[in-house]
């Protein structure tokens, strides 16, 4: 494999783990809370559900994607051999 | 610590270092805790607490002192992830954030918690878009950035612009909450606690610029983040809420639900004559929208939140502070746990404290009471003669009604450790670290400006022949100039705090959002468009707040004064592709900068010393 279909490979897998990961973003942020109210209606764990997830599930859902999507790049980065040296 | 500082064995011992500090501070409010049961009164414990953070925060810039160019824009580059996320949450967390939150969702109830969705989720913008790039770019500033990958003087002077305008609308509000805390906890008038504050916040950061702010920012989370956590966690065992509050506060939510309608909470008729800033609860909590125009205000909120989130300077900058692009996107992750731990804590304490006051099983509720004994509690009768809570027997019954208690949401935070009936050291450890949080967020905004202009308007622009020597004594001194500004406009007390700092996420977001993403993500964006985007999303927002603020407009399908963004964002984004499209393509060498920077490895495009 040469330096530039590395590169491309690279940027490839960058932009699709981008999609993905803006993807949960956009439903966790927008598209969950626009049906809070019928949510509401669901009992989780004694909360009304549209507002845990206003209060708390969204936000534990944004730190765990973000854990998740560090590690993913970096294992792009590693494979296509342009990671950073350790 | 001074002459290491620049040296690896500091950053080595960093955990250590901060360890010892964590220790020192929990002996020091021990040692508060036992001067209290001596007898020392409740005002000398406030006054100490925030006279020794701020003493500590002062030691630390100025040990941190430096004459470097790198070490005084970007720390020198070798703040660990972990510590660097912690630099962050405090350079995010505000005095709104920590003072003014829980009660803001206490008033406001599912609607509020917009804001605690918008303030997280942000993150996840900034570490897929933009923060590893602009690491790997090697910028000093945002203006730079957008300087260097567009071309020419234009770009980067809008960019100045637009950081200036939306960093000191935030900034006025943090000088404006230190002046308001040290004017309570240290017993001077408003108007010199806003100059005591700005003094604060110039010991931390002249000397030694981002390096200092660095090291103030970690022990200032410290602080804030024992100040907020503490009270909660003891309240809620000493109350019988759970050992940890946050994971199950779900019945107390139902339970409120109950009060409320017990209370008659939306059938009261409203009660005239409460003094300004104070409200009675009118809003259910848990309710949430249920028409789409009031959903669709929800999510704009959301959005104009974390657009603005990813395009504030003050936040970016701190990810051009670590040692690789790695550790950039590792610490986006720490950052975004560490306002975590703060944000989702404060929904329960909100729940706990309005469980508090409406449940008249508990030996708190005060709602149902009779007024008499209601007003003969210590904690009613501090804040109400600080204006902060006011009780009107509308109807003359004797009985203190849902409708018939004022108060200011900042109380919520504030006299949680009166409300249950903590010792005062409590409420002295609250002051503190509102006074970090205020500080941190003052110090970051604060050098964002001065040196977007030091860096970006005179070094780049005005002089760019200037020694090192002169371009830092520069940057100080448009540091104290901008200071001494944003104390003078905070000592007018022109907006309410949280206005003001939603207006800095719109404008953050109408103005620099689009030109920074397109310029990692879009090859083809081009000076031009970044001109016309940068100007004419910042000039529609702007147009948009002055007509419903002022010029007497309805805002467009709910989009009102918080939401600009809205307006700018579109505008922005328009103007950028059209315009790019209908000129020339970037030149072959910008282009290669572009492909440069998506990859980690690799030099910096700006070497370390630009």
């Amino acid at each position: 494999m040469n330096d530039m279909s590395k590169r491309e490979e690279h940027w490839r897998r960058t932009k699709s783990l981008m999609f993905v990961t803006l993807t949960i973003w956009f439903i966790f942020s927008f598209v969950v809370h626009w049906f809070a109210d019928g949510l509401n209606s669901v009992t989780f764990f004694g909360w009304p559900l549209g507002f845990y997830m206003a209060a708390q599930g969204s936000e534990i859902v944004f730190v765990l994607t973000l854990f998740w999507f560090v590690r993913a790049q970096d294992k792009i980065d590693r494979d296509c051999g342009l990671a950073e040296e350790d | 610590m001074a002459n290491n500082t620049g040296g690896s064995t500091f950053i080595e011992n960093l955990p250590k270092i901060y360890g010892l500090y964590t220790g020192g501070f929990l002996v020091f409010i021990l040692l508060m805790a036992i001067l209290e049961q001596m007898g020392v009164s409740a005002d000398t414990i406030g006054i100490l607490f925030v006279a020794f953070t701020i003493v500590i925060y002062a030691g630390i810039g100025f040990l941190s002192r430096t004459m470097a160019v790198d070490a005084y824009y970007v720390a020198g580059r070798q703040v660990p992830a972990v510590f660097n996320g912690m630099a962050t949450a405090a350079d995010w967390m505000s005095g709104a954030s920590f003072v003014a939150m829980a009660g803001g969702i206490y008033f406001g109830g599912h609607g509020y918690l917009a804001f605690v969705v918008g303030w997280t989720g942000g993150y996840i913008l900034v570490a897929s878009l933009m923060a590893p790039y602009l690491r790997k770019f090697g910028c000093y500033t945002v203006p730079d950035f957008i300087g260097t990958r567009y071309g020419g003087n234009l770009p980067r002077f809008l960019g100045v612009i637009v950081l200036a305008v939306a960093s000191f609308t935030y900034v006025t509000a943090q000088i404006n909450a230190t002046g308001t805390i040290a004017a309570r906890a240290l017993q001077i008038p408003f108007e010199v606690g806003v100059w005591f504050g700005l003094l604060g916040i110039l010991l931390c950061s002249m000397l030694g610029g981002m390096r200092a702010v660095t090291w103030t920012q970690v022990a200032q989370y410290i602080v804030l983040i024992i100040a907020y956590l503490v009270p909660v966690f003891w309240m809620s065992n000493k109350n019988g809420f759970g050992l940890i509050p946050q994971f199950v506060y779900g019945d107390a939510v139902q339970r409120i639900t109950e009060l409320e309608s017990l209370h008659g909470l939306g059938t009261l008729p409203a009660v005239e004559g409460a003094k300004g800033g104070l409200r009675a609860l009118t809003v259910p909590f848990v309710d949430a929208h249920t028409n789409a125009l009031a959903a669709w205000k929800f999510v704009t909120l959301v959005a104009c939140m974390m657009l603005g989130t990813a395009s504030l300077p003050h936040i970016l900058m701190r990810y051009f502070t670590t040692p690789s692009v790695r550790a950039a996107r590792q610490s986006v992750a720490w950052s975004l746990f560490f306002i975590f731990l703060l944000y989702f804590t404060a929904p329960a304490l909100a729940t706990f404290t309005k469980l508090q006051i409406l449940d008249p099983t508990l030996a708190t509720g005060i709602i149902g009471k009779p007024i008499e004994s209601v007003m003969a509690l210590e904690w009613i009768q501090k804040w109400a003669n600080v204006d902060f809570l006011q009780i009107i027997d509308g109807n003359n019954d004797g009985i203190l009604q849902l409708n018939e208690f004022f108060m200011r949401g900042d109380i919520v935070v504030l006299a949680t450790p009166e409300i249950a009936g903590l010792p005062y050291v409590i409420s002295g450890l609250v002051a503190a670290g509102g006074m970090a949080a205020a500080m941190s967020t003052a110090d970051g905004l604060l050098l964002a400006i001065a040196n977007a202009l030091s860096h970006d308007l005179y070094y780049k622009i005005i002089d760019p022949e200037a020694e090192t020597k002169k371009r830092l004594l520069v940057a100080r001194f448009l540091l104290l100039l901008i200071g001494a500004a944003g104390a003078f406009v905070a000592s007018l007390k022109l907006t309410s705090i949280l206005g003001a700092v939603a207006w800095a996420f719109d404008f953050a977001c109408s103005g620099l959002f689009f030109p920074i993403v397109l310029g990692i993500w879009w090859k083809r964006a081009n000076r031009a468009g970044a001109i016309a985007g940068m100007a004419g999303g910042f000039l529609a927002g702007t147009w948009y707040l002055y007509m419903v603020r002022w010029g007497g407009m309805d805002p467009w399908i709910g989009i009102d004064h918080l939401r600009f963004g809205m307006i700018g964002m579109p505008v922005s984004l328009i103007l950028m592709i059209v315009v790019s499209l209908m000129t020339k393509e970037p030149d072959a060498e910008t282009q290669a900068m572009v492909d440069e920077i998506r990859v980690p490895s690799g030099e910096t495009v700006l070497g370390s010393s630009h």
